[in-house]
């Protein structure tokens, strides 16, 4: 029988606010435990939250990048439940009248052509501390200091039947979030944490099969193999003429399997009613247009400003757009050095290699702009040579470097003396008889060797063009 | 005259012109509580150390013209459910025995910068729940008017404080009749203000949307200065309001003539005893010499009052009240082995009963399938009942009516029957619903000398005019000057 797979997806990120949700408190990532907190988001008796304007306006971007309508008139819920990572016990969060509903995604579908992927809600929340659980003390601490930190939860309707469509939505997704400023997703650090729901059915068929949720998925390999290990599980069940039990499982990236954690009969009543601390948030027309003007550059604008503006090719738009990362590190560095096309051929090259080799993830680069721009600059006037320039980049990459400096301490300039460059020619031609004698008697492609030996004693130093011209009036 | 025996304006005009110290005015106070708060139990902690030190920093303050308050160098005294930074706020509960606040809520940060002095915390019914102080895990408080009595509740520590002369005014709150009854039980004036107009932050909360911070007092006019010092919007809460800056002008000023009072007849009907309900109808004859028209008419939304209220509090308070869960703060029980033991152990040791059986009232209300035929409809019901008020403000100026439907019990006659309890609060809780201010003040005696109390009840952020008419009532009357005999 064919199979066809059903998921939906529940994305919870992380705001790039300043401050948390409803306190003063910083958001930074990290920081020793329990030294971003404050009686408020600590939970302490008599205190009470105080909603961040800039969360709401984050999620009306993230709205109008993601077609949503935006509830005008909101309310904040309490969702209740016990866990020590939760000093109120509840969780102020949006049940009924969450901020954006109703929008869309597009992603590549199966045939190529252009795919909605429904986005049914996205609402605000905030997010819970971090146990750590103390091996040799045995016992478990809390952290507060991720107590707070404003998050949006955007669910999406059950539109996917594939792992491509869904790693296309969340590249789509990141970029939106990332380019709206909205966060900086970061899935190691949990900015940007992703749960699958996944169902299968027999092709054709209308209603649902029973679904099961996956959490603790890490990054987007994860989430590849996580969907194509559990649409392999219950079509195996139901193969075998058994039932899929609608449960949550958590996915073991490590062990390449997933266990359940429990099933809808351990499901909490949440107990969900109006928050009454904080008043109803009223967004009008004025706001949200404001909002929408205000709003960064969207991938899609970003690509057709490239094309227009800068006149770089469709493929290197798309590339560039792919992460907000490439976005900065380009724009920035056009700025000084301007010319993009070279800025770009330099970042897809060179710079997505040293990625690569190093397993570094885009956001985490700490190239700064300034050096690229340095190194693109000593190439183009000719003071170093492409080869030497990526030799540059890579130290500059791997050890902070700075280029101007590496390259003069190093005496990797090019040599722009000619008068320089001739005794060393001589020499060459001295040290390579039989090959000279060959070019002499018509042998040209000899001249490629001498030339190779001629730019091995330069030390690639001097420019190439003028280093053959010269061979040419010494032997011709 | 004594010290103690002095208003609260009458002290702070003393201490302006230099003619009591705020060092003697504290003292007395002091010394007062430690001679008699014994045979009541008004305080749960005092802070006489701090107190005097801060007596002489206000003395100073005063002397160089820092603190021009009109209530500066006034001793206070503040219900234990609101935040004191370094001072024990237990709210009265086992689990909280032992808790130190880190910060000052709102209103004792203003009283605090309008050189007001704190002697001490006040006790109360347990987390604010109760309608007698009975359920305070410190003991019941007694009523100054009769050792065998109830003070009334939650805020019975405040309220008997200002009645038996240990307090000139204190800090109560009021849910669902908090800073009313008892002020009502216990011959004193108590203001219940507009929900909005006193910041909420750092009151412990029982029921968030129904909670409100007031002032007590022995006249009408020290509730309005006290008033006066804690309104305001305040960054911290956002259900605080904006609202127009409160009159104290206004509401010193005595004015009633021509205004039209309504009293609901449903605030009369079966239930009421009748020395109480005579007390009442007198002063509106009062009111009608002053020249106001006085009448009354039907507002029949009352018998929903007790249903919507009990659901909705229960509701916030099993929410509000889950933070105690023996992780962060507070009791936590040495017998639990592992997590939800400590959870289960810690709550079930660390609450009284009363505080347990509104826990769990919440919790069935909330639960999905009870949601919609308990919660959703309790929130119906506050709808309707502010309506009725709405309307009933299009035609009056303000409301006459009980506050309770007796004068205090004895102890120990309501514990055993919760109902009965829960029906003591019929005539002040649709106040809270509604969110509309209320003002209760003395109006007479029963035949066993127990005080009886009226409530008038303004139009949102109108409390000058409701504490004009109080102060109009007692320049023409003289229950409020009334005073139990000391123990």
């Amino acid at each position: 029988m064919e199979w066809e797979i059903v998921m939906g997806l529940e994305v919870h990120t992380e705001l790039a606010t300043k401050t948390k949700i409803f306190c003063g408190c910083s958001t930074e990532f990290g920081g020793a435990p329990n030294t971003h907190v404050c009686e408020i988001c600590s939970g302490m008796p008599g205190t009470l939250p105080l909603l961040n304007e800039r969360v709401v306006e984050f999620a009306v971007r993230t709205g109008l990048a993601t077609n949503c309508q935006i509830t005008q008139k909101n309310k904040f819920d309490r969702k209740n439940y016990f866990y020590p990572d939760l000093p109120k016990a509840y969780q102020i969060s949006q049940l009924y009248l969450p901020i954006c509903r109703n929008g869309y995604i597009e992603v590549k579908g199966a045939d190529g052509e252009p795919k909605k992927i429904g986005i049914h809600e996205i609402h605000m929340e905030e997010d819970a501390g971090k146990l750590m659980h103390d091996e040799f003390e045995d016992c478990t601490l809390v952290d507060y200091n991720r107590c707070g930190v404003p998050l949006l939860e955007i669910v999406s309707e059950p539109d996917f039947r594939s792992a491509e469509e869904v790693i296309d939505y969340l590249e789509k997704l990141r970029a939106i979030l990332q380019f709206t400023g909205v966060s900086d997703c970061k899935m190691q650090e949990g900015s940007l944490r992703a749960d699958v729901n996944l169902s299968v059915r027999p092709k054709g068929q209308k209603e649902f099969g029973t679904r099961t949720e996956m959490k603790n998925l890490n990054s987007f390999h994860a989430i590849s193999r996580a969907i194509e290990y559990e649409a392999r599980r219950q079509i195996d069940l139901l193969e075998d003429g058994e039932a899929v039990v609608q449960e949550t499982r958590r996915w073991d990236d490590n062990k390449g399997y997933s266990y359940a954690m429990r099933s809808k009969e351990d499901a909490q009543d949440y107990k969900y009613f109006p928050e009454p601390d904080l008043p109803p948030i009223e967004i009008s027309d004025a706001r949200i247009e404001e909002i929408r003007e205000s709003m960064p550059e969207l991938p899609e604008q970003k690509k057709r400003r490239y094309r227009e503006e800068l006149g770089l090719p469709e493929y290197d738009t798309e590339i560039l757009t792919g992460n907000m990362a490439f976005v900065t590190l380009f724009e920035e560095t056009v700025k000084l050095c301007d010319s993009p096309k070279d800025v770009a051929n330099w970042i897809m090259g060179e710079v997505m290699k040293l990625l690569n080799d190093s397993g570094t993830l885009p956001e985490d680069m700490t190239l700064a702009p300034a050096k690229l721009a340095a190194v693109i600059q000593m190439v183009k006037s000719g003071k170093i040579n492409r080869g030497t320039g990526k030799t540059v980049l890579e130290k500059v990459f791997t050890d902070g470097v700075d280029p101007e400096s590496y390259v003069k301490e190093n005496n990797l300039a090019q040599i722009t003396d000619l008068g320089a460059i001739r005794p060393v020619l001589e020499e060459v031609i001295a040290a390579n008889e039989k090959s000279v004698s060959e070019y002499k008697a018509g042998k040209t492609q000899a001249m490629g060797y001498i030339m190779g030996q001629a730019m091995r004693a330069l030390k690639g130093k001097a420019p190439a063009q003028e280093v053959q011209k010269m061979l040419h009036e010494l032997l011709d | 005259m004594q010290i103690t025996d002095m208003t609260a304006l009458e002290l702070a005009s003393a201490i302006k012109a230099g003619e009591i110290s705020v060092r003697e005015a504290t003292e007395s106070f002091l010394d007062a509580i430690g001679q008699r708060d014994g045979a009541y139990h008004c305080y749960n902690t005092v802070c006489r150390e701090e107190a005097l030190r801060r007596a002489d920093e206000v003395q100073k303050g005063i002397d160089e013209g820092v603190y021009t308050s009109p209530l500066a160098g006034v001793p206070i005294g503040i219900k234990d459910n609101i935040c004191t930074k370094g001072v024990k706020t237990t709210c009265s509960s086992k689990i909280l025995e032992n808790f130190v606040p880190t910060y000052d809520a709102t209103v004792v940060q203003r009283l605090h910068d309008a050189g007001l002095v704190m002697l001490g915390k006040l006790n109360m019914d347990e987390f604010a729940m109760g309608s007698t102080t009975e359920t305070s895990a410190t003991g019941v408080t007694h009523n100054p008017w009769n050792n065998d009595r109830v003070p009334g509740g939650s805020s019975g520590g405040a309220a008997a404080a200002v009645a038996a002369k240990l307090a000139p005014v204190t800090l109560g709150s009021d849910t669902g009749g908090s800073i009313r009854q008892p002020a009502s039980f216990c011959g004193v004036c108590g203001l219940k203000p507009t929900y909005g107009a006193v910041s909420r932050y750092g009151l412990v909360a029982y029921a968030s949307s129904l909670d409100q911070i007031g002032p007590f007092g022995r006249t009408a006019d020290d509730c309005a200065a006290l008033f006066s010092l804690i309104e305001g919007k305040d960054e911290k809460d956002g259900t605080s309001m904006v609202n127009p800056k409160f009159d104290l002008e206004k509401a010193l000023s005595g004015e009633i003539a021509g205004k039209k009072i309504g009293i609901p007849e449903d605030y009369l009907g079966e239930g009421i005893a009748p020395e109480v309900k005579a007390a009442v109808l007198a002063a509106a004859e009062e009111y009608k010499k002053l020249g106001a028209t006085v009448e009354t008419f039907p507002m029949p939304i009352v018998r929903y009052a007790i249903p919507a209220y009990y659901i909705i509090a229960c509701a916030e308070a099993c929410s509000n009240l889950s933070r105690y869960d023996g992780i962060k703060y507070g009791y936590k029980s040495p017998n639990a082995e592992n997590l939800m033991d400590t959870y289960i152990k810690s709550r079930s040791e660390g609450f009284g009963m009363e505080v347990k059986r509104r826990i769990m009232l919440g919790n069935f209300v909330l639960s999905s399938g009870y949601y919609d035929a308990y919660y959703n409809k309790a929130l119906k019901a506050k709808k309707l009942i502010q309506q009725a008020f709405f309307d009933a403000f299009e035609t009056y100026d303000m409301l006459l009516g009980p506050v309770a439907p007796t004068t205090a019990l004895k102890i120990g006659e309501s514990l055993s029957d919760p109902l009965k309890m829960y029906l003591g609060d019929i005539y002040t809780v649709m106040i809270n619903i509604a969110g509309v201010p209320s003002m209760a003040i003395p109006c007479g005696f029963d035949k066993e000398g127990m005080p009886v109390g009226m409530q008038i009840i303004g139009k949102p952020f109108c409390e000058a005019e409701i504490l004009s008419a109080a102060k109009v009532y007692q320049s023409v009357t003289d229950f409020h000057k009334q005073s139990p005999k000391a123990e």
